[in-house]
């Protein structure tokens, strides 16, 4: 899988909702080489930030040769990366790392916060044959629900406070979708915890599951190992290049 | 060749450019194939290695810093015998200077790494006896000029490739440590390694990193090793390859003026992968325009 190092126009880089924004750049390498839950390394374009920051490609367009990003201002590299305006270059590395299986005919999707970002596209690659499961806070925090209806045939949504969907986490609706869905893989990225609880009960109907890891990332590249991780079976591997996306079952213990 | 007034040798070892990447910030080298011509680097100094697997610290291991980061790896690798049967033949087609740098617990170790390491394939072995994120062996080796000095006689004692000590800056008097190495035998002394730091979350109220402290690297580094490279190519003979904070040709011809022989490239490989080659690149222009013909015709100009 080639990776591309490029100087790439941003084309939008819009607010969502608060403190979330949706960045487009043009990078056509990257777009044709980019597979659903890999990532990319931006430079801030400021230069004074040494370290690039991973963020999962949430769409690609083969057309205008264009990769979007879906990104949470949490400190200073990303409030400064929000103030980037249409037009400025921002070097890109990538695409990097692995994704998820495409192989699966009715996968379900189950995400939380930025988690959702990378699932969608892996929901526009599916062409429509996959659910998604949303979990969040409140309902504010499921604006994704209007991203996805268009890719998958059903969202289903449950948030902490029970202010839209079903009230509770995505773990305690999960067992019922699965029950009557008919899916051949599940496919989860958001918080750790919520993605152990998410494998455990897909293990449990003995279904397939992927998850997508998140850890601090120096190089991006496998060199500097600050993203490595055990698994299961007691060996090393780093989540920028054997990663992020992993079978549950080998990076968690789900007896 | 493309690169002729670039072109030099250290100890023996034939470079096409005085510019090498520092251990543990280029993995094997070959991670970064895709961006850089291997074989125009002066060397790739690899990550660290040690006579048994080591998983390296628990917790988070990096951090951003104003100018820089820090790091608390802890030397994870999976033992010398794997880069031996698995890495080292595996590089072999990138046609590089494979630079090897070793950790030991105990000065013996240093000489059992250094024999087993003395094949066709490296070039070269680097003393690692300055990683701040480890606790037995490392900084301690780094901190006392006898211990250090033990650590180069019995690496010189198991190995003919030439050997390279890198010093730790967190010590009170680097040129001590430097003429220590340097009357053991080293035959090439390597310098700075990162300095000792530490962040502290106050949301959680507790250190950043997983090790509590961690060394720091990047642009912030780069006055403190350019002095200290300065300082140590006045006190001795050895040749010097400089290294801390190098991010642009610029950065590097500093080091190459206050007298080092070749420079190692570190952190900068996070944030532009390819910046090596900007950097020889930017080497050759300068002294293109200088209408210097070769590069070893500036080292030390500045002292």
């Amino acid at each position: 899988m080639p990776k591309a190092l490029v100087d790439a126009e941003v084309i939008l880089n819009r607010e969502l909702v608060s403190g979330v924004y949706y960045l487009e750049v043009e990078a056509p390498k990257i777009a044709r080489e980019a597979e659903p839950g890999q990532f990319v390394q931006l430079q801030i374009p400021d230069g004074a930030f040494t370290l690039r920051r991973p963020v999962g490609i949430a769409a690609r367009n083969l057309q205008t040769g264009t990769v979007a990003f879906i990104y949470r201002t949490v400190g200073k590299g990303t409030a400064a990366l929000a103030k980037v305006k249409a037009g400025t270059v921002i070097n890109v590395l990538g695409p990097l790392g692995h994704g998820f299986a495409m192989t699966a005919k009715r996968p379900l999707l189950v995400g939380g916060g930025m988690g959702l970002s990378p699932l969608l596209f892996y929901a526009s690659a599916m062409g429509g044959k996959a659910d998604i499961l949303m979990g969040g806070r409140c309902k504010q925090e499921l604006f994704w629900e209007e991203l996805y209806s268009p890719l998958v045939q059903d969202v289903f949504c449950t948030t902490d406070d029970g202010s839209y969907g079903q009230k509770g986490f995505t773990t305690m609706a999960l067992p019922e979708i699965l029950a009557k869905g008919g899916y051949d893989l599940v496919v989860a990225c958001g918080p750790e915890i919520m993605m152990q609880g998410i494998a455990k009960i897909a293990h449990k109907q003995g279904i397939p599951c992927q998850v997508s890891l998140e850890k601090r990332m120096g190089c991006g590249l496998g060199a500097c190992l600050s993203c490595s991780i055990d698994t299961t079976d007691g060996k090393r591997k780093k989540v920028c290049k054997d990663g992020p996306v992993f079978y549950a079952q080998e990076v968690f213990d789900l007896s | 060749m493309q690169d002729k007034r670039l072109f030099t040798s250290i100890a023996g070892i034939p470079m096409n450019t005085p510019v090498l990447t520092a251990s543990g910030t280029f993995g094997f080298g070959e991670e970064f194939a895709e961006f850089v011509d291997l074989s125009r680097l002066g060397g790739v100094m690899v990550k660290g290695t040690t006579l048994k697997p080591r998983r390296g610290n628990e917790g988070i291991r990096i951090t951003e810093t104003p100018g820089g980061m820090l790091n608390c790896i802890g030397l994870e690798n999976p033992g010398v015998e794997v880069f031996l049967q698995e890495t080292l033949p595996r590089l072999a087609k990138y046609n590089m200077n494979v630079i090897v740098n070793i950790s030991g617990s105990t000065a013996e170790e240093y000489g059992v790494l250094a024999e087993m390491l003395d094949v066709p394939e490296v070039a070269a072995i680097e003393l690692n006896v300055s990683c701040p994120n480890v606790k037995e062996g490392g900084i301690v080796f780094g901190t006392d000029p006898k211990a250090a000095a033990a650590v180069v006689k019995e690496a010189k004692a198991h190995t003919k490739k030439p050997v390279i000590l890198k010093l730790s800056p967190n010590v009170t008097d680097i040129v001590t440590m430097a003429k220590a190495v340097e009357a053991a035998g080293a035959d090439m002394i390597s310098l700075i390694n990162t300095l000792l730091g530490m962040e502290i979350n106050i949301r959680t109220k507790k250190p950043t990193l997983g090790n509590i402290t961690g060394g720091l690297s990047g642009p912030c580094v780069k006055p403190v090793a350019l002095r200290m490279v300065y300082q140590v190519a006045k006190a001795v003979k050895v040749p010097l390859i400089g290294m801390g904070g190098i991010s642009s040709a610029e950065d590097a011809i500093e080091f190459l003026l206050a007298g080092a022989s070749a420079v190692a490239v570190g952190t900068a490989n996070f944030s532009d992968p390819a910046v090596t080659m900007k950097i020889c690149d930017g080497i050759n222009d300068y002294l293109a325009q200088q209408h210097i013909e070769s590069v070893r015709d500036i080292i030390g100009a500045a002292l």
